[in-house]
């Protein structure tokens, strides 16, 4: 009995199984050995057949390898489609992207691939900020310049690099200092006693180095930092890490979110612990990057302010590739202009003007 | 002997009394340092408090779990394809109902239509890595260890490299709460999950051949059981966890972002199996260890949040507590401690001669 009833659900399984694998074909993602392998080898093969287009048009077109972290925010998102439309064939580039998903490894085996299909320049938004001097190193010895993107490498000799193109961090995190003091002044509270909490980016990466410090900067005598924690940069964890903090403390005033995706969390586990946020709310919550959904959280009242972390690289970068062409040097260090916005302001308009 | 240290001993010998004991050993930290973590207050009409954050949070590890135990008992090897799949998953899941868009508000495509997506596309890669386990004979971690770098960059492919959101309070009950339900619905997922896989694991004799095949895949084929059936069809069914798993995720954020979605989950899942003192080596497994394991890891995340450890120390004091549970749960250390009372012992009556 026992034995029919087992092949019955054998069969049942096999059965199962068999008609997962006959729709496998028309599935994006079947588990044939193929599809793996060009999935695998999808982003070098797009190179191999890049590469003689390459040498072939290397006379009129700037070749570009983009070693890019990956894809783990919004704000990665338009700092990937910033580099894509500004390197364009039409405007005399071609851009080889390579998206490390979040590991150095993959971003050091990139631009070694860069160097051996002889790009013209070297652009990486590195994942960590050490251990990439022997790369570097390398692309030196071919002659390729390296420009940093975004985040900062930590390297004994700078001249391992051209220069480095991103947001002031520490500038950013005073910034939202100041507005939380204004903000407060406004309301009356400026010298309440104020507990705020913060969700940290992924620790030691630069936008959490810097945020951090600059918040830090600009902390009042009267302003009580209850916790730090990260979350990572993503939304879960911010979440995840928020729920924590409710229940830890009950009397937050300001949740401060080194990135949006970390306050859509945040403000997920608010909502859920039956408080409110926002500017009619109880919590303040300030988050840096200011992405698109950003706005849509501004519109819906649930987040205060959000500080620019401009994402839009690719002009700045294509006009220092421009000036090093023409043998000009540049500067080491280049931030790009950043502001920020918040509910007093026309949010719904800015978004509109918005290109990310 | 009296009869207490007579229970006290039978207590000592139930299976499950180490992995028991380590999950309480991890609350018991919190009884000291935090009193309030066992407060559970009700909230907008919803159980509140870290307990419930724990059970909640450990629901996709739970799930995780479960296959993994099965994976291990049958192979003798580890699945470390899960977190990759589930990713997976919850990219096809969304990519479905977003109907290839980065944002929307509701659904293109049935609700249904997405989570059958995502459990088929589970099952297909456990199918996958079954068959390579079970039939080409390929080692279990090297088998697997291709759709642990594949899986992203395939779930990379459909949701073109994008976090794609589905903005629907529908989609986000599976995350969250059921309108009336108390609990979180990531809850009653794993409880089903785990019960369903008892059921079928006790009311039928798999649990029994599962074991067998583990202790000696040959001895079972003579005896006449289909050890390759069985072992690809732990592989397949631990695929589907991981797809189920992958829906969890995904709901809770109501976004697939590929990168990140189940990272290092394998690890933990099989963490879990080895805190329920299972042999990583395979054969007799305990699926109810393995569930306890996994709250005990997410129970230890709890803690540490609760405590206020800084997050660049997190994994330190995490690891010191992995390294003492697991040591606990040697048999060597029990012999060692055997030893030493003994030498204790014996000088003890010497004494008392002289």
């Amino acid at each position: 009995m026992k034995k029919k009833l087992l092949s019955i659900i054998l069969a049942t399984a096999m059965v199962a199984t068999m008609v997962g694998c006959g729709s496998a074909t028309s599935e994006p993602a079947a588990a044939e050995p193929a599809t793996k392998e060009a999935a695998e080898e999808a982003t070098p093969a797009e190179e191999v057949a890049e590469e003689p287009a390459a040498e072939e048009a290397s006379d009129d077109l700037i070749v570009v390898g983009y070693a890019q972290v990956g894809a783990e925010s919004d704000w990665r998102t338009a700092n990937t489609e910033s580099f894509k439309t500004t390197f364009t064939e039409e405007n005399g580039y071609q851009l080889i992207f390579d998206d490390a998903q979040q590991k150095q490894e993959n971003q050091i085996k990139a631009i070694r691939s860069f160097i051996q299909q002889e790009v013209d320049y070297i652009v990486v938004a590195p994942v960590v900020e050490t251990g990439w001097e022997t790369v570097l190193e390398e692309a030196k010895e071919a002659g390729i310049p390296v420009i940093l993107s975004d985040r900062m490498m930590d390297v004994s000799d700078d001249s391992l690099y051209e220069c480095w193109v991103g947001g002031n961090f520490v500038k950013e995190g005073e910034d939202a200092a100041a507005w939380l003091k204004t903000y407060l002044e406004d309301q009356g509270r400026g010298s309440e006693e104020i507990n705020i909490v913060t969700l940290q980016g992924t620790i030691g990466a630069s936008a959490q180095v810097g945020r951090t410090e600059g918040f830090a900067n600009g902390m009042q005598d009267n302003w009580v930092m209850l916790d730090q924690q990260t979350g990572e940069f993503t939304q879960s964890k911010g979440q995840e890490v928020m729920e924590s903090f409710l229940k830890q403390y009950p009397d937050i005033d300001v949740v401060v979110c080194e990135n949006d995706n970390m306050a859509f969390g945040a403000i997920d586990a608010i909502k859920a612990a039956g408080k409110t946020c926002g500017p009619e709310g109880d919590i303040i919550v300030i988050s840096f990057d200011a992405v698109a959904a950003a706005f849509d959280s501004m519109i819906a009242g649930d987040l205060n302010a959000t500080f620019e972390c401009n994402p839009l690289h690719g002009p700045r970068v294509a006009e220092i590739i421009q000036k090093l062409e023409a043998g000009e040097t540049v500067e080491k260090i280049q931030y790009v202009d950043e502001s920020y916005f918040d509910t007093s302001m026309d949010v719904a308009a800015i978004k509109e003007t918005r290109a990310y | 002997m009296s009869n207490a240290k007579k229970t006290l001993r039978k207590l000592t010998e139930y299976k499950l009394f180490l992995p028991f004991l380590c999950l309480a050993l991890v609350l018991l930290i919190n009884v000291i340092k935090t009193p309030t973590f066992f407060a559970i207050t009700i909230n907008n009409g919803v159980f509140y408090g870290y307990i419930i954050d724990v059970i909640n949070r450990a629901s996709e590890l739970v799930i995780l779990a479960v296959g993994m135990t099965l994976v291990v008992a049958a192979s003798g090897g580890t699945d470390i394809s899960v977190g990759a799949v589930s990713a997976l998953a919850g990219a096809v899941c969304c990519f479905v109902l977003s109907g290839g868009e980065q944002s929307v508000n509701e659904y293109h495509a049935p609700y249904i239509l997405g989570v059958l997506a995502a459990m088929a596309i589970g099952i297909i890669c456990g199918a996958w890595n079954g068959f390579l386990v079970a039939k080409m004979k390929i080692q279990p971690m090297v088998a697997t260890l291709i759709l642990f770098t594949a899986g992203r960059g395939i779930a990379q492919l459909i949701t073109d490299g994008q976090m794609i959101y589905v903005r629907v309070d529908h989609f986000k009950k599976l995350g969250a709460f059921i309108d009336g339900v108390p609990l979180p619905t990531p809850v009653f997922a794993a409880i089903f999950v785990v019960i369903v896989t008892m059921l079928l694991l006790k009311k039928t004799a798999l649990g029994l051949y599962i074991q067998t095949v583990g202790i000696n895949a040959k001895a079972a084929r003579l005896v006449g059981l289909n050890s390759t059936m069985i072992q690809f069809l732990t592989y397949t069914y631990c695929g589907l966890c991981a797809g189920i798993a992958g829906l969890i995720i995904t709901s809770r954020v109501y976004s697939i972002d590929a990168n990140n979605a189940g990272l290092n989950m394998e690890l933990d899942a099989i963490l879990a199996v080895a805190l329920g003192g299972n042999s990583l080596g395979g054969g007799k497994f305990s699926l109810a260890g393995s569930v306890i394991g996994a709250y005990t890891i997410q129970a230890l995340t709890t803690t540490l949040y609760a405590m206020g450890v800084s997050a660049d120390q997190i994994p330190v004091y995490k690891a010191i507590v992995v390294v003492i549970i697991v040591s606990l749960q040697s048999p060597e250390l029990l012999k060692i401690w055997k030893n030493i009372k003994k030498k204790f012992g014996n000088d003890g009556a010497r004494k008392k001669v002289a």
